[in-house]
């Protein structure tokens, strides 16, 4: 069987907790990941999805090597990043590149759009100008936008261009995994269907794979081929998009979909589920969801629940399954 | 002209071609352009438009904090119980504000101040508006807490806002927002920084209130989702003009307007699957360079040369529903000038 072109094994990444800044006791851990697993094949989207501070931007921070896991193993094409040599990890941080939310501020305001979009390339070595120059303009025009904005400065765009830009970026390196985190979340509906679509369209031309976490349900079922749920730094359910979207099973998956679904006027919203994320330094018990669920059965408070192949292509962490 | 708004109860606030321009160096930018629009008693009024199409002027604009000296109302009225509050003195306006009409702001986390109690940030408007003796403020402010489901509130007044969650911190925001007992709550964006799980929660905590204490609100958002949660009706706002008016029904089941029509499918829905976003190519203009005719033409599908020339009349649907449209005009020949006329 050929590697999966990005594999997370069993990885955690615990951050320390510290009381008083000067003498600095550690008071406990943050269990931001805790016990990961997912792979991410060539040309396909993996979704992330779950409530906020779940541990989804960690996990997308060790991918880019911004985090180092505190246990486990990530692998890109079969081979541990802990074990791959200076250049290895030089075409790594090449080939895996991000999108974050928020355009504005992830992109240089004292650099022009050619810069910006062509710094990897410089950060990577070995391209002569000329060719920066050529390589930016056809990424440029990858992502809809005109050329002749590389002389421009971020601040004359709007925030749909801004993210275009961010996108010719992550781009322009010939990348194959790129890191969507919330790519959509500030921009307004027209907008965001505009950027959909040509993630949809460049994954198609590219073969590009994504790691698209977003808390909108909706961008999620449409840009994945399979989805994870997280929950307090675990995933508690992953299948196909399709499956897992349309019958859902963990509880919190859900509740999750639930929240999201509009409700009409006039009919009774009875699908809230109550409370909220506990605190992740201190995790409830057996089953983390166990206080927000309203299946919760008295096993659930001690024991928790391992994730398991309930069906093909699909794993629940719940005891109901 | 026309007003938009068909609102079944008696309204409470009436709005009436308000218009709030910004005078800048690259010239004037009609943020609100002859808004018109009513809310009734215990209505909710939602206000659904993309950014930077004037739906915080538009209610910055009620309570007369339109920031200055760039920005200024230039005309219309804003009738609270009928009295025009464009024309209140500023200590007059000062009893409106909190005690009549209050408004719960974009990016509410921030609204709290970190270095006073929750307690004392609930009160502060009891205290502002002397709606209760001193000694009665603490009960007030506990009764206040568990309205918004805050558990044992009592034993939570001395805690600073870090001690509280993002949804228990919205939730201490609504609560000062109504201590005062107001008869209108203007909530721009409230729930755009939380989980959707939050923020279903909120919604419906929000509606409960709405009901226990007869208020009355306008919702300001871009998002379909949460409007369909609270609102019965709906304007939808263009370029700092009002361009239809529905009730929530009918704006999922037939909108009239090409840009409510184009907004409802760009959203990306969870109950179903296309295979590409019908997408609205282009960007909403800016307000300082507004073209001609209606604002929505050069992005709209159904342009005609009318539309470029002229802003569509209002035209009235059925009860309740209005557009500012050229496909929908009666006579669209009544409404254009003489001499530019022009069979299609
Ligand atoms: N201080 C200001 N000076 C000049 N123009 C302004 C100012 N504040 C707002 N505007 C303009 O007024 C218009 C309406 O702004 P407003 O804040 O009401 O939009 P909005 O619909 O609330 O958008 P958002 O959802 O982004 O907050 C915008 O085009 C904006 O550029
Ligand atoms: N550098 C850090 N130090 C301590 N805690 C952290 C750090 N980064 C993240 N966390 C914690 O880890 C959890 C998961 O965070 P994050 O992955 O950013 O969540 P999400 O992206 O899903 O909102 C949160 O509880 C957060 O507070
Ligand atoms: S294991 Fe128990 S508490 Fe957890 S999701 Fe399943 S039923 Fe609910
Ligand atoms: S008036 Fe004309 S341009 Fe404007 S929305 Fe209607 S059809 Fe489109
Ligand atoms: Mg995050
Ligand atoms: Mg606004």
């Amino acid at each position: 069987m050929t590697p999966s072109l990005l594999e997370a094994r069993n990885v955690r990444k615990h951050f320390p907790v510290t009381k008083g800044l000067i003498l600095g006791g550690n008071v406990g851990w943050v269990r931001a990941v805790d016990d990961v697993s997912f792979r991410i094949d060539a040309g396909e989207t993996l979704g992330l999805v779950g409530e906020s501070g779940c541990g989804k931007s960690t996990t997308a921070r060790l991918v880019l090597l911004l985090e180092q896991p505190s246990d486990g193993q990530i692998l890109y094409e079969g081979v541990n990043l802990k074990e791959m040599s200076g250049d290895d990890l030089r075409r790594y941080r090449g080939t895996v590149q991000a999108v974050f939310q928020d355009p504005q501020s992830s992109l240089n305001p004292r650099m022009r759009v050619g810069g910006i979009v062509g710094e990897p390339l410089e950060v990577n070595g070995g391209f002569p100008r000329g060719e920066v120059r050529e390589r930016v303009a056809e990424v440029l025009h990858n992502v809809n936008l005109d050329p002749a904005f590389a002389t421009l400065y971020p601040h004359e765009f709007s925030g749909g261009q801004r993210q275009r830009i961010a996108l010719a970026r992550a781009l322009v390196t010939h990348s194959r995994l790129i890191v969507l985190d919330e790519p959509v979340a500030s921009l307004d509906a027209s907008i965001r269907s505009q950027i959909i679509n040509l993630l949809k369209d460049l994954q198609d031309e590219h073969g590009l794979s994504y790691l698209l976490i977003t808390h909108d349900l909706a961008v999620s079922r449409h840009l994945s081929h399979r989805v994870a749920v997280m929950y307090l730094g675990r995933i508690v359910e992953e299948g196909t998009a399709d499956t897992l979207y349309a019958e859902p099973l963990h509880p919190y998956t859900k509740a999750l979909i639930a929240a999201a679904l509009p409700v009409r006027a006039g009919t009774p919203d009875d699908t809230v589920v109550a409370g909220e994320v506990p605190n992740p330094m201190n995790p409830p018990s057996g089953c983390r969801f166990h206080p927000r669920c309203p299946l919760a059965m008295a096993r659930c408070a001690e024991e928790e629940p391992v994730l398991q192949e309930v069906a093909p292509e699909r794993r629940v962490a719940c005891h109901l399954f | 002209m026309d007003t938009l708004a068909n609102a079944p109860r008696a309204p409470l606030l009436e709005v009436k071609d308000l218009r709030t321009y910004f005078f800048t160096r690259w010239g004037t930018g009609k943020a609100v352009d002859g808004v018109s629009f009513s809310l009734g008693e215990s209505e909710s009024l939602g206000l659904l438009g993309e950014s930077g199409c004037g739906k915080s002027m538009t209610s910055l604009s009620i309570l007369r904090l339109v920031p200055r000296p760039a920005g200024r109302i230039v005309g219309g009225q804003v009738l609270f119980r009928g009295r025009d509050l464009l024309r209140l003195s500023e200590e007059e306006m000062r009893q409106v504000r909190g005690r009549q009409i209050a408004m719960i702001l974009q990016d509410p986390l921030s609204t709290l101040n970190p270095v006073f109690t929750i307690g004392d940030q609930v009160a502060e408007p009891l205290r502002v508006h002397r709606i209760v003796p001193r000694s009665g403020v603490r009960e007030r402010v506990a009764k206040l807490l568990s309205l918004v489901r805050i558990p044992a509130p009592e034993s939570r007044l001395k805690d600073y806002p870090h001690q509280f969650s993002g949804g228990m911190r919205q939730r201490v925001v609504g609560a000062t927002a109504i201590s005062a007992g107001p008869k209108v709550l203007i909530a721009d964006e409230p729930t755009t920084s939380l989980d959707v799980t939050i923020q279903a929660q909120y919604l419906r905590l929000l509606k409960e209130i709405q009901r226990e204490s007869n208020l009355s609100i306008l919702y300001i958002t871009h998002d379909l989702g949460t409007l369909a949660r609270i609102c019965d009706r709906v304007a939808v706002m263009y370029a700092g003009k009002i361009v239809e008016q529905l009730t929530v029904e009918a704006l999922f089941e037939r909108p009239a307007h090409p840009y409510t029509e184009a907004l409802l499918q760009s959203v990306p829905r969870m109950d179903r699957k296309v295979h590409r976003f019908p997408s609205i190519e282009g960007s909403p203009p800016l307000v300082h360079a507004l073209p001609p005719g209606c604002a929505f033409a050069p992005r709209c599908p159904r342009a005609q040369d009318i539309c470029r020339r002229e802003f569509p009349p209002v035209t009235k649907l059925d009860d309740g529903h209005s557009v500012a449209c050229w496909l929908h005009a009666k006579d669209p020949h009544d409404s254009v000038p003489a001499g530019s006329q022009e069979r299609p």
